[in-house]
């Protein structure tokens, strides 16, 4: 199979990078799967999970906190706000930012300051990504399943 | 030959320029350290952004007639952010930056180009308003960690200054016409020893003419084009100039540690020359002495 190179930009670091059969992104208006010789493509994403699967490997989980994917041809690239692979997530910090962001949100404080309270839904959004990623992760290891089946249809789609 | 004491003072003053030096060298040790780390985390995301933004430029008539950030005009008024240091005592620095700059504006406006300029920092400002052209606005004291609102908060917790309202200006004053083409001069960080002062294009962003010209130019567009474009075009701008200043900031602590350094070694250098004057002046004074008494033995004797 063709592969396309994939690059997973953080603000501070490189997180990964190789040669690999399929990303699946989070698109700011919907999830999509990226291969070798896709149209070129320019995406926002939204906080969410990056699925990285190579030939031979076990799937690679990220969480990523928002940012832009370019997709060419023969190249993916994703300049993200924040990346880590899901070893990578400390659950217990993405479970604190969550309680506290939900607090503020039920909070009456919410309604004073609009731009805090749109920082605050932002962080909870990717703070659930983050665990959603994390137990994704330890899901898979549990079954001892080493390429999860993909949902029906998703390959190849907006 | 100069007295004992003039010579002892002498070296006594030194030895307080080399102690002052010394402190200075250290502090910017350790602000040099930071500040390299700090450039050279932020690169790839930096150089990567450039990449996507030039490469992205290709897609002149569809969409970019909307995006005003892309709009290729003939050049007849030039933006220019210039970033020097807000202090001195760092070697060629500022210096070599801001002649740099100015040939480059000297060159533009023999071409007939007008020119104004938006400064961060005092000593490109003070040297500039003497003998530049105008100064359309000016930032000073934005201290060693400046951020962006497109950064991910972790790298805002201790940010001195934000980069975006210098972002707002040259974009407006693009977007209104009132410059066809925004460059930044910064110097940039290549190692301890070596920073290149360097003139780069902002805007119109320049498209990439490398890339095979049979790869489809036609982007699709997730969510819409209008809103994916002016995100990524208005955020990657940010990082970028952010980087600029990231660079300055990282060769300025450079250039100052080495130069002070350097002014320590000389001050020790002539400390060791002053002491050996001092003892060869205090040799000499003993030696006088001593021909005096023996002289005024033998007077005695006779």
């Amino acid at each position: 199979m063709a592969k396309t190179h994939f690059s997973l930009i953080a603000q501070d670091r490189i997180v990964y990078e190789d040669d690999v059969d399929m990303v699946i992104l989070p698109g700011a208006s919907g999830v999509f799967a990226a291969m070798a010789r896709h149209a070129p493509l320019m995406a926002t994403l939204q906080p969410g999970e990056i699925l990285v699967r190579k030939e031979g490997e076990a799937d690679r989980y990220f969480a990523v906190g928002g940012g832009f994917a370019e997709v060419r041809p023969d190249e993916v690239i994703v300049l993200a706000r924040s990346a880590e692979a899901a070893e990578e997530i400390d659950i217990q910090r993405a479970e604190e930012a969550m309680r506290r962001a939900q607090e503020y949100l039920r909070s009456p404080e919410k309604d004073r300051d609009i731009e805090r309270r749109l920082a605050m839904e932002a962080a909870l959004r990717r703070s659930l990504a983050r665990m959603k990623v994390a137990r994704k992760r330890a899901a898979v290891r549990a079954r001892g399943v080493e390429q999860a089946p993909l949902p029906p249809q998703s390959e190849e789609q907006e | 030959m100069a007295t004992t004491r003039e010579i002892k003072r002498r070296i006594r003053s030194v030895k307080n320029i080399a102690q002052v030096t010394k402190a200075m060298e250290a502090v910017s040790a350790s602000k040099m350290r930071r500040a390299q780390e700090q450039v050279q985390a932020t690169r790839p995301y930096a150089t990567k952004a450039r990449d996507v933004l030039a490469f992205l430029a290709r897609i002149r008539p569809a969409y970019a007639s909307a995006q005003p950030l892309l709009q290729q005009r003939e050049v007849r008024s030039v933006g220019m952010l210039l970033i020097t240091a807000d202090r001195g005592l760092a070697g060629g620095l500022n210096h070599n930056m801001i002649m740099h700059a100015a040939k480059q504006i000297k060159a533009w406006q023999d071409e007939g180009k007008s020119v104004e300029l938006v400064t961060v920092g005092k000593k490109g400002r003070d040297w500039m308003r003497k003998y530049g052209p105008p100064i359309r606005a000016e930032f000073v004291g934005i201290g060693d960690r400046p951020a962006s609102r497109h950064l991910h908060a972790k790298f805002r917790t201790r940010a001195t200054t934000e980069v975006g309202p210098i972002a707002r200006i040259l974009m407006d004053d693009f977007t209104a016409e009132r410059y066809d083409a925004v460059y930044v001069a910064y110097t940039r960080f290549i190692n301890t020893v070596k920073q290149q002062p360097v003139v780069e294009q902002l805007l119109p962003i320049i498209p990439d003419e490398t890339a095979p010209p049979d790869m489809a130019i036609d982007y699709i567009f997730e969510p819409d084009p209008e809103t994916v474009l002016s995100q990524i075009l208005q955020s990657l701008l940010e990082i970028e100039i952010l980087q600029a200043l990231f660079e300055a900031i990282a060769s300025e602590h450079s250039a100052r540690m080495v130069a002070m350094r350097n002014a320590t070694e000389a001050a020790e250098d002539l400390i060791s020359d002053l002491t050996l004057t001092y003892n060869k002046a205090r040799q000499h004074s003993i030696t006088m002495a001593l021909l005096d008494i023996s002289g005024a033995v033998t007077a005695l004797e006779k």
